[in-house]
């Protein structure tokens, strides 16, 4: 605790330090000599490629990827052309950029992804140089060839391959470069020795940073930094040049005395720092050169390779791993040696009361004198997440909570959130995970991003206790990370369907958020179709499985769920599918086995294919809708002999479907369309296509009486409908003297009182009254009082001796009907004593 | 009204904010094609969108003219169509032909489909058979619920019956569930839901699988409790004559959209547009009235009026202002819609009075009962022999059918070939459709067996006939009426008085000879929270019941007005009568209940539905 300071060097007035971070797992051979090494930022995994200019295929050069603490992920012999510079995209996906321009893309666990190019042209020239960066935009790569042109792809993503124009003078490789983005522009930054050139998309620009002079010499490294604000560039005679990557301020100029260029210079710097330095790397000296001119040295033992970072650099050697950073500005009020910051006091308190001194209650005194206690509390817990130390973590967190207890409304939220995010930090940062983040890496990089960053290395089980320890939504949480396991775990081929099947339902269950079809999906992929239908049994919604079961051609099944699910434009899809996909037979037997389906099919055809239609029903031996769809189409027929045939077919199909009623009827309809025709003809009566009753009704309008009782008898129509019919038509044409002898004609099947009511609706009393006395006796009340004759329907009233007649007279009567009224009131009485 | 509510009954929740969705919605989807455009809108659609934006309203956003969907070639200049309309293969044609028809002529328009309440995979397909699936930008107008009062709300599609239950076509059954989903996201959530019915089960599947892909909410319920049901667990009722006022208005003037038209022979002037509704304060007071109890009513209302308007006599000029300025205006707007609904009363007793209309509702009657089925199928057939009505026989066939439990073979063959020379051969498919859906069936010979069981059953006692109808109930199809109707009591002993003014069941509806079975299924369910005790009930009416716990089962128990407010849904339509006679329920136990249909039906509207006639 005591000797926190005693790696801190300092420099101007900002402090360095260097902190080991790994003692590396990995077992190298050779150390890192006669490597491309790549590593990627954020604690990302280091990819390794030994002798990479080996070319014979007896002995082919070892790929090696590594986790960043150096445990080793895979490793293969690349096979594939030589490889010019490795690099690592933004998603952790290995580039490898070979001589020839193409760029190999490999997931981290060594299993190749795809390819692409960088241009026809390369192929003959030659990748000189590579350079992989990142941008806003994404991960980019930018060459240089043997015909010194260079080559951009901003989002390999999103391949556009960019070729930026010539660079005049220039013969070969340039002395250095650097790819730039600025100004939603990437541009190249190159030097030619003395001369230093931008180029963009169209032109090449010859610029002279500021307070450069001629005297330094030519540039033969330059460095940006993370962000592309500031660029470092170093002369042959030793100067580091710094300033912003705009070339518009100097920062300083530093003299190394070193006339070899560096193997590597990187920028060091921290978000919002004041004081950007550069770390230059030789074979045995590692420099930070600084804007105040002067600069610290470490001797290295051994080859090393430097790691940009957003807050600083880490150096990898073959045995371990340091990060070198300069001191956050909390850290230093708290741990510079007799500060007097809050946070320093703090500290010291803490430290007394745990020995139970009553010093504690001297600084708190004074901390709070100055009321800065909340100050102090809040830089105790940034100065935690700034250290790497679990120990100091701990005692600056205990002191923050310590102060904390004196205190009233003070937010806890801070100190609770870093000590969540702290535990997690150093959980990932453990050896055997492997990712090294600062705080500020881990806030710049985000929770979201972590996460998928572990899932992508599977270490499901981590992730899943990240999220819950977070209290991070399902959604977005676990399910996120049960969804990824599960595609990964349906890839383990060493497994049975079944196994898997088991072990998926059991860990994923019922999660929000999880897809089995997107699980089965993903076995599909692989060729494994009957773990993908073991899959798409858990799932919940039929109707997502549906679109995969067609993509497996399992159009049975993909219909029964469809039909399942309810959803009938799914079921309609399937339907669409299958009609194309299979034969007709098939096809139609297929929905014979699912009702809903066939009934939405046969819907559309009603609408959109009548002809199909028929061909359902056939199929089906479906003889009564067949006869129906006939008839139907009959109707739509405007010609007879047409209709009839139409017809015709009805009736054999009502036959075959025993339906002789039916068949009986449409026989019936067939003669009488004939004989329709046939009057029409002769006639012009206009008959065709009405009902039977119409026709025997227009043949009595028409006088036709002689071919109405032909149908009459023909047809079987019953008494009573034909002589309601000759017996209204008789009396709207006012033929009372021809319905009187058809009332004679024989006894009326539908009694008299109907010849009394109709006559009387056609306003003919006299008529009526003769119909009167011919009513059945029961109903001769009704008869007189239908026509108004109310002393008459008294009379049969009292007649009968029937109250509830007697009453409907009565109803009848109005008060002018006075004697009527007491007659009836007394027979009434009488009926009632007896 | 005669008779008070009880004084507990809870609030219904306040519908206009399913309108005001449903208008901005379709504000968004008009304004997503800038610029003047023309508005086709299917027939059907019209009065529906009146209730929800007028004209000024699809005005403002820039709609030039309005034209109704009439399948022939459009006389449009616009370069800008909009077309809106049901998710029908139909009307889709017909837009491709007007797309195809200008591109032969050169013509250039933007054309957009705008889909109600959602679009079909059919719909699109038939675009793309056409080639015009990328001249068209299609969308969805997600307007499922129209409120036509207080208590009513429809998803104005009548063709949800046929479609779902003759043709065996689901497609509206998702419709269903969404908005039965729209309604539980703003009014649930839903302690209980009950149903009976294959259509409703499904429906409430449909609905469940969209709240579990939905986020969940926790809010106040302002509706507790919900009943689906199939409108073909219970065709009786809707064929029954309809004697409640509001009921008969819909039988003889038909409503539409909750708007009726009085011809001349109403208003003794032009024909007016009325809407009816509870805002309506006379109709409110006798909608849910026994016609006999109508006139009564309107007289006393009539002389109430002028005693109002006596007043006037001996005021002074202050109290005259006041009159005038408050008064005046409300007695005036009343007496307008007395004199209308007095005009539609007399002539309704013009067409009802009549000796027919009381031989029918006797026939209905004695059908109900199943007393002297002879007569009544001899009434019948000089009802089909003189041609009175082709949907009034059709409707009076079919209830003898469900109440006889199918009919003898000779009658059927007999009446069936008496109704085909009265209105046509083509009636054949109509038979067929009806046989499919159980409507009109013949007895198969081993079921005259059930004829005799119901006969028996009237003389022997109860327990015996209940044995014999397990027996039965497993036979095919079949309504099953009389014995449901004696399980649940449905038609009171008759011979006993019953005053209309004092209605004591919901048997009033139909002159206190039946009870409709969908509300005394409602009632009993309800009773006993849930299918327990209807076992025998059910299986009599092909199983398919629920009753399902929501996931927010433990306040259920708390006794908040929201479990008072019950939304019966009718798959299928439901009739003004069985609305009535649901108000009722809820005023004797102190229930609100909402009426969400696919439509409001009524016999005619059921039968016509299933003509095949039409070529």
């Amino acid at each position: 605790m005591a000797f926190i300071t005693a790696n801190w060097n300092p420099l101007g007035e900002a402090f360095y330090r260097k902190t080991e971070l790994y003692e590396m797992c990995w077992n190298l051979r050779d150390g890192l000599r006669d490597c491309l090494v790549a590593a990627a930022p954020y604690g990302g995994p280091i990819a390794l490629l030994r002798e990479p200019h080996r070319r014979s295929p007896s002995s082919r050069p070892q790929l090696e990827i590594y986790s960043a603490s150096g445990v080793s992920i895979t490793s293969f012999p690349w096979k594939s052309g030589p490889v010019v510079q490795l690099g690592w995209t933004v998603s952790d996906e290995l580039l490898c950029i070979q001589e020839d321009g193409s760029v190999l893309i490999y997931d981290v666990f060594g299993s190749f992804k795809r390819h692409f190019s960088m241009g026809q042209e390369v192929v003959q020239s030659q990748v000189l140089e590579a350079k992989v960066f990142h941008s806003p935009y994404g991960t980019g790569v930018a060459i240089v060839t043997g015909s010194s042109r260079f080559t951009l792809a901003t989002n390999i993503d999103d391949l556009k391959l960019r070729r930026l124009p010539e660079v005049p003078g220039l013969r070969g490789r340039p002395s250095c470069w650097v790819v730039l983005t600025q100004d939603r522009q990437t541009k190249v930054l190159l030097s030619t020795g003395p001369e230093l050139y931008i180029l963009d998309n169209t032109s090449c620009t010859a610029v002279c940073p500021p307070g450069f002079g001629p005297q330094a010499g030519s540039i033969v490294h330059m460095s940006v930094s993370f962000s592309y604000k500031y660029l470092a560039l170093f002369t042959d005679t030793g100067h580091v040049w710094t300033g912003s990557s705009h070339l518009q301020d100097k920062l300083s100029e530093v003299d190394t005395k070193k006339s070899t260029p560096p193997k590597q210079m990187v920028w060091c710097r921290r978000p919002k720092s004041q004081q950007p330095s550069v770390v230059l790397m030789w074979d045995r000296l590692l420099m930070v050169a600084g804007v105040c001119n002067d600069t610290i040295q470490f001797p290295m033992e051994d080859q090393c390779v430097l790691v940009g970072e957003l807050d600083g650099v880490r150096i990898i050697s073959s045995t371990n791993q340091e990060l070198l950073q300069e001191v956050p500005l909390v850290c230093q009020d708290i741990f510079k040696i007799a500060s007097m910051a809050p946070g320093a006091l703090l500290l010291e308190a803490h430290r007394e009361y745990e020995k139970s001194s009553q010093k504690a209650d001297e600084y708190l005194r004074e901390i709070k004198e100055q009321s800065m206690l909340g100050e102090a509390v809040r830089q105790c817990v940034e100065a935690a997440g700034h250290e790497y130390d679990t120990n100091t973590q701990k005692s600056l967190l205990r002191a923050a909570s310590f102060g904390k207890c004196f205190l009233t409304d003070f937010s806890p939220d801070p100190f609770v959130s870093t000590c969540r995010e702290l535990r997690v930090l150093n959980a990932v940062r453990e050896s055997d995970v492997g990712l090294p983040l600062t705080y500020t890496q881990f806030k710049q990089m985000t929770l979201q991003v972590l996460i998928d960053r572990l899932v992508y290395r599977q270490f499901y089980p981590l992730a899943i206790e990240i999220c819950r320890y977070l209290k991070i939504p399902d959604y977005q949480g676990v399910s996120r990370v049960l969804k990824h396991w599960a595609s990964c775990k349906v890839q383990q081929k060493d497994l049975s369907d079944e196994a898997i099947a088991r072990a998926v339902c059991v860990k994923v269950g019922d999660s929000p958020g999880v897809s089995y079809s997107h699980i089965a999906a993903k076995a599909y992929e692989c060729g494994r179709t009957e773990l993908a239908i073991k899959l798409l049994d858990f799932e919940a919604r039929s109707g997502e499985q549906v679109p995969l079961l067609l993509k497996m051609k399992r159009s049975q099944l993909a219909l029964s769920k469809a039909v399942e699910s309810g959803d009938t434009d799914l079921v309609y899809t399937v339907v669409t599918y299958l009609k194309n996909e299979m034969n007709r037979g098939d096809f139609f037997m297929t929905l014979r086995n699912q009702p809903v389906a066939l009934s939405l099919y046969r819907q559309f055809c009603k609408l959109q294919e009548q002809e199909t239609l028929k061909d359902l029903y056939n199929q089906d031996d479906d003889h009564q809708e067949l006869a129906n769809y006939y008839v139907t189409a009959s109707y739509r027929e405007k010609r007879l002999d047409s209709r009839l045939s139409l017809l015709q077919s009805a009736v054999d199909e009502y036959n075959k479907a025993k339906n002789e009623f039916s068949a009986k009827a449409t026989e019936d309809e067939m003669r009488l369309l004939r004989f329709q025709r046939k009057l029409d003809d002769e006639k012009g009566a206009g008959l065709l296509g009405l009902s039977l009753q119409a026709t025997m009704e227009a043949l009595l309008a028409l006088g036709l009486h002689k071919q109405a009782e032909q149908l009459y008898r023909d047809f079987r129509v019953p008494d009573k409908r034909y002589w309601w019919l000759k017996l209204k038509s008789l009396a709207e044409k006012e033929e009372w003297e021809e319905l009187e002898k058809f009332s004679k004609s024989k006894k009326s099947p539908i009694g008299y009182l109907a010849f009394v009511e109709v006559c009387m609706k056609c306003n003919n009393k006299y008529e009526a009254k003769k119909y009167v006395s011919k009513v059945t006796p029961e109903q001769k009340v009704k008869a007189h009082l239908a026509i108004s004759d109310l002393e008459g329907a008294a009379d049969v009233a009292i007649e009968h001796k029937n109250e509830s007649e007697m009453a409907a007279v009565l109803s009848r009567c109005s008060a002018s009907d006075r004697s009527l009224i007491d007659r009836l009131n007394r027979a009434r009485a009488s009926v009632a004593k007896k | 009204m005669a008779h008070s509510a009880r004084r507990d009954s809870p609030e219904l929740p306040d519908f206009s904010l399913l309108k005001r969705l449903a208008r901005d919605q379709l504000v968004y989807l008009l304004e997503q094609l800038p610029g003047k455009k023309d508005l086709f809108i299917e027939a059907d659609l019209m009065s529906p969108l009146d209730r929800i934006a007028n004209v000024s309203t699809l005005k403002e956003h820039e709609v030039d003219k309005l034209y109704k969907v009439e399948y022939k070639p459009i006389t449009s200049t616009s370069d800008q169509l909009c077309f809106l309309i049901r998710p029908r293969i139909k009307t889709v044609k017909w837009i491709c032909d007007v797309a195809n028809a200008d591109k032969a002529t050169g013509k250039f328009r933007r054309y957009k489909i705008i889909f109600t309440p959602q679009k079909f995979y059919a719909c699109e397909a038939v675009l793309e058979e056409q080639g015009i699936f990328g001249d068209v930008t299609t969308d969805e107008w997600a307007f499922y619920l129209l409120p036509l009062d207080d208590d009513i709300i429809s998803l104005e599609l009548p063709e949800f019956f046929r479609d779902n239950f003759l043709a065996g076509d689901q497609r509206w059954v998702r419709t269903a569930g969404s908005a039965l989903h729209l309604l539980h996201s703003l009014y649930g959530p839903f302690s209980k839901v009950y149903g009976i019915g294959r259509c409703s089960k499904m429906a409430y599947e449909s609905w469940r699988e969209q709240v579990a892909e939905g986020e969940q909410r926790t809010r106040q319920a302002e509706i507790g409790r919900v009943f689906l049901i199939d409108r073909d667990v219970d065709f009786v009722t809707p064929l029954c004559s309809q004697v409640v006022y509001e009921g008969l208005v819909d039988d003889i003037f038909r409503i539409k959209c909750g708007c009726v038209e009085f011809g001349p022979d109403v208003t003794s002037d032009k024909s007016v547009k009325v809407m009816l509704n509870s805002q309506d304060k006379v109709f409110n007071e006798i909608r849910n009235e026994h016609f006999s109890n109508v006139f009564g009513f309107l007289s006393q209302k009539a002389r109430n009026l002028q005693t109002a308007y006596d007043k006037r006599r001996g005021m002074d000029i202050k109290q005259m202002k006041t009159f005038v300025s408050e008064e005046l205006k409300g007695l005036k707007q009343e007496h307008r819609l007395l004199s209308l609904h007095i005009g539609a009363s007399e002539s309704i007793m013009k067409k009802k009075t009549k000796q027919d209309f009381q031989e029918l509702l006797k026939t209905e009657h004695s059908l109900l009962e199943g007393f002297e089925i002879r007569e009544c199928i001899s009434f019948i057939e000089e009802h089909i022999n003189r041609q009175v009505s082709m949907i009034q026989s059709l409707r009076l066939l079919c209830l003898l059918s469900i109440t006889e439990n199918g009919l003898m073979p000779k009658d059927y063959r007999s009446l069936k070939a008496q109704y085909l020379q009265s209105y046509g051969v083509d009636h054949l498919l109509t038979f067929a459709n009806l046989r499919h859906l159980g409507l009109l069936v013949e007895q198969q010979p081993g079921e005259t067996l059930t004829v005799m069981e119901s006969k028996v059953g009237k003389l022997v006692n109860d327990k015996t006939a209940g044995k014999l109808t397990d027996a039965f109930s497993s036979l095919a199809r079949k309504s099953n009426f009389r014995a449901l109707s004696r399980r649940l009591n449905l038609v009171p002993k008759s011979g006993e008085e019953y005053d209309l003014r004092v209605p004591r069941d919901m048997a009033y509806i139909f002159s206190g000879a039946y009870v409709p079975l969908s509300c005394k299924l409602i009632e009993q369910v309800l009773e006993r929270d849930g299918w327990t005790g209807l076992e025998e009930v059910t299986k009599l009416l092909n199983g398919n019941e629920f009753a399902v716990t929501g996931s927010n089962g433990a306040d259920s128990k708390a006794k908040n007005d929201a479990q008072r407010i019950i939304l019966v849904m009718f798959l299928g339509g439901c009739t003004f009568s069985e609305i009535s006679a649901l108000r009722f329920l809820g005023r004797e136990k102190g229930y609100k209940f909402i009426v969400v249909a696919t439509a409001i039906t009524n016999s005619s509207r059921l039968l016509e539905s299933l003509l095949d006639n039409h070529v």
